[in-house]
C-alpha cells in the first residue's frame, strides 16, 4: 500500500471529478483546490468550528474530518449546489433579509447544516435553533440575527410544505 | 494542520479487515466516524502508517434485539443510536447520552465503536455503557472474545483492545420492567466534552424497594467508574424521604477524584454531589 498520489473519482453536487490525492489529503483541500469548489471554506481543520461543513449522501459532515479518498462511491453536496439555479436556498434567503452574516465565513456552514436540520426539525425553538448553532462558529454576529433566520427559514419551509400537500 | 502520510484501505468485508490488522497491528489504526481520530491524525497527535476504513462494512452498523440483550453493530453512528426505535426502548440512557455528544454534525458521522475505542475519559458512551453493564464483542483474525465496559477501559484513552483486534459489536442488557433512569452532565460549553457527568438506573419492585440500582460517574478519574458500593446500605435498599441527597452526599464525600491542574478537586467534588442528586431524581421519576 502507498501513501503517494492516486487518482480518486469524486461525486460533487451531481458531476463527476476525477482527481489525484494523496491518502492524507482533507476532503476540504480536494473540494477547494482540485474540484475548484471554493465555497467550503477552511477555518480550524479540526472539526470545531464547522465552516466546512458539507452533505455526505445527504448528512451533514465536516469535510475536514473526511480524507479524499473516503469520499469515492459517495455523494458528495457543497454549498454551490444551494443556489445553482441563480435562486437562494430558503435558509440563504432568510439569512439575507435578516442581516445573518457580517464576514460571512461562517456562512456557507451554517446554509449546508441547517437545511439538513431543517429537514429533521420542521418546527424548532427558539433555544433548539440556538443549540443546533453551537456546532458553526461565528466570530461576527454574535448569532441574534442568524437565529432569527432559522426561525423564519423554519416558518417558510412549513408555508411550502403545506402548499405541496 | 494536515495529517502525516499514511495509506489507506477500505475493506469489504469484516475479514479482509481483521487480516489487514494482524499484517499491520500498531502501525495501523482503524477509521471508523473519524470524529475524534482526524482531529488526531490532523494535528499530528497521532501517526499511523495505515489507515484501514471499515465504513464500507455495513455488517457493522446493525442494531437488533435478541432476548435479553440489546446487539449494537459498532459502526452505527450516534444520530441513529438516538432516533432507533429498539435502543430508546431498550437502552433509553443510551439513546439519549449519543444525542448529547458533540454538535448535529458530528453525531452524524461518529460512531459507538470508535468512541468506546477511543475512551476519552470525559466521553458519553463509555460512561454509558459502564453503568449498563454492556459487553464489547472483540474480534481478531485469531479469534473473538467478549470483555465487560469495566474490564475494557484501563486508561486515558487506552483499552484492553490488542492490536490485531477490533471492536465490532456492544451488547447491553435490555432495561427491566419500570426500570428508570438519569444521566446528567456539565460542561461549560455546548458540545464540549463534559467536566463531570454521571449516570444511573434504578428498578424498583414493590412499595418502595429497591431491585437494582447502578450508579457511575465520569471526569473525576482515567476511566469511568461505578460507584453503588459508596452507597449507604439502607439507601440501596428503600427509597425513603432524602434518598437521592443522601446518596449524593455520601458518594460526593467518599469517592476518589483525580488531581487535575485545570479543574479543582472542590469543584469537581460539588458536580459530583448535585449531579449524582439530579441523576437519581430523574431515575426514580422514571422508574414509577
Amino acid at each position: 500500500m502507498s501513501t503517494a498520489s492516486a487518482p480518486v473519482t469524486l461525486t460533487v453536487n451531481g458531476g463527476t471529478y476525477r482527481v489525484v490525492a494523496e491518502p492524507r489529503r482533507l476532503l476540504s483541500d480536494v473540494l477547494r483546490e482540485d474540484c475548484g469548489l471554493t465555497g467550503t471554506h477552511v477555518g480550524c481543520e479540526h472539526g470545531v468550528c464547522g465552516t466546512c461543513t458539507i452533505l455526505f449522501d445527504g448528512v451533514p459532515a465536516r469535510a475536514c474530518l473526511i480524507y479524499g479518498v473516503q469520499a469515492e462511491g459517495h455523494e458528495i453536496t457543497t454549498i454551490e449546489a444551494f443556489a445553482a439555479d441563480g435562486e437562494l436556498s430558503v435558509v440563504q434567503q432568510a439569512l439575507h433579509e435578516e442581516h445573518g452574516l457580517q464576514c460571512g465565513f461562517c456562512t456557507p456552514g451554517i446554509v449546508v447544516t441547517m437545511e439538513a436540520w431543517l429537514g429533521e426539525h420542521p418546527e424548532p425553538t427558539e433555544a433548539e435553533v440556538r443549540d443546533a448553532l453551537t456546532g458553526n462558529l461565528c466570530r461576527c454576529t454574535g448569532y441574534h440575527n442568524i437565529v432569527a433566520a432559522i426561525l423564519k427559514a423554519a416558518a417558510r419551509r412549513r408555508v411550502e410544505a403545506s402548499g405541496e400537500r | 494542520m494536515k495529517p502525516g502520510k499514511f495509506s489507506y484501505e477500505a475493506p469489504r468485508t469484516l475479514d479482509e479487515a481483521l487480516h489487514s490488522l494482524a499484517t499491520w497491528r500498531d502501525n495501523a489504526k482503524i477509521v471508523a466516524g473519524g470524529q475524534s481520530l482526524a482531529p488526531m491524525l490532523n494535528m499530528r497527535l497521532a501517526r499511523p502508517d495505515h489507515l484501514i476504513d471499515i465504513n464500507r462494512l455495513t455488517e457493522l452498523g446493525r442494531i437488533a434485539v435478541d432476548g435479553e440483550r440489546l446487539t449494537i453493530g459498532a459502526m452505527a453512528r450516534h444520530a441513529q443510536l438516538g432516533r432507533d426505535a429498539q435502543v430508546k426502548r431498550h437502552a433509553p440512557m443510551l439513546a439519549h447520552a449519543a444525542e448529547t455528544i458533540g454538535h448535529y454534525a458530528i453525531r452524524q458521522r461518529g460512531t459507538i465503536g470508535g468512541s468506546l475505542a477511543h475512551a476519552d475519559p470525559a466521553a458519553q458512551l463509555p460512561l454509558a455503557t459502564l453503568a449498563l453493564d454492556a459487553e464489547f464483542e472483540l474480534h481478531a483474525a485469531a479469534g473473538t472474545r467478549t470483555l465487560g465496559a469495566g474490564a475494557f477501559f484501563l486508561s486515558v484513552f487506552t483499552t484492553a483492545l490488542e492490536p490485531d483486534e477490533l471492536l465490532a459489536a456492544i451488547h447491553v442488557p435490555v432495561a427491566r420492567p419500570r426500570e428508570g433512569w438519569g444521566f446528567r452532565l456539565f460542561n461549560r460549553r455546548a458540545g464540549d466534552f463534559a467536566i463531570v457527568s454521571v449516570a444511573a438506573t434504578l428498578a424498583c419492585g414493590e412499595g418502595a424497594t429497591i431491585e437494582r440500582l447502578r450508579l457511575a460517574i465520569a471526569g473525576i478519574g482515567p476511566v469511568p467508574v461505578r460507584v453503588e458500593e459508596l452507597v449507604p446500605p439502607e439507601d440501596a435498599a428503600t427509597v425513603t424521604t432524602g434518598w437521592s441527597a443522601r446518596i449524593a452526599a455520601a458518594v460526593a464525600t467518599a469517592v476518589e477524584i483525580e488531581d487535575n491542574e485545570k479543574i479543582p478537586i472542590v469543584f469537581r467534588r460539588e458536580l459530583v454531589e448535585r449531579l449524582t442528586r439530579d441523576t437519581l431524581d430523574e431515575a426514580l421519576e422514571r422508574a414509577s
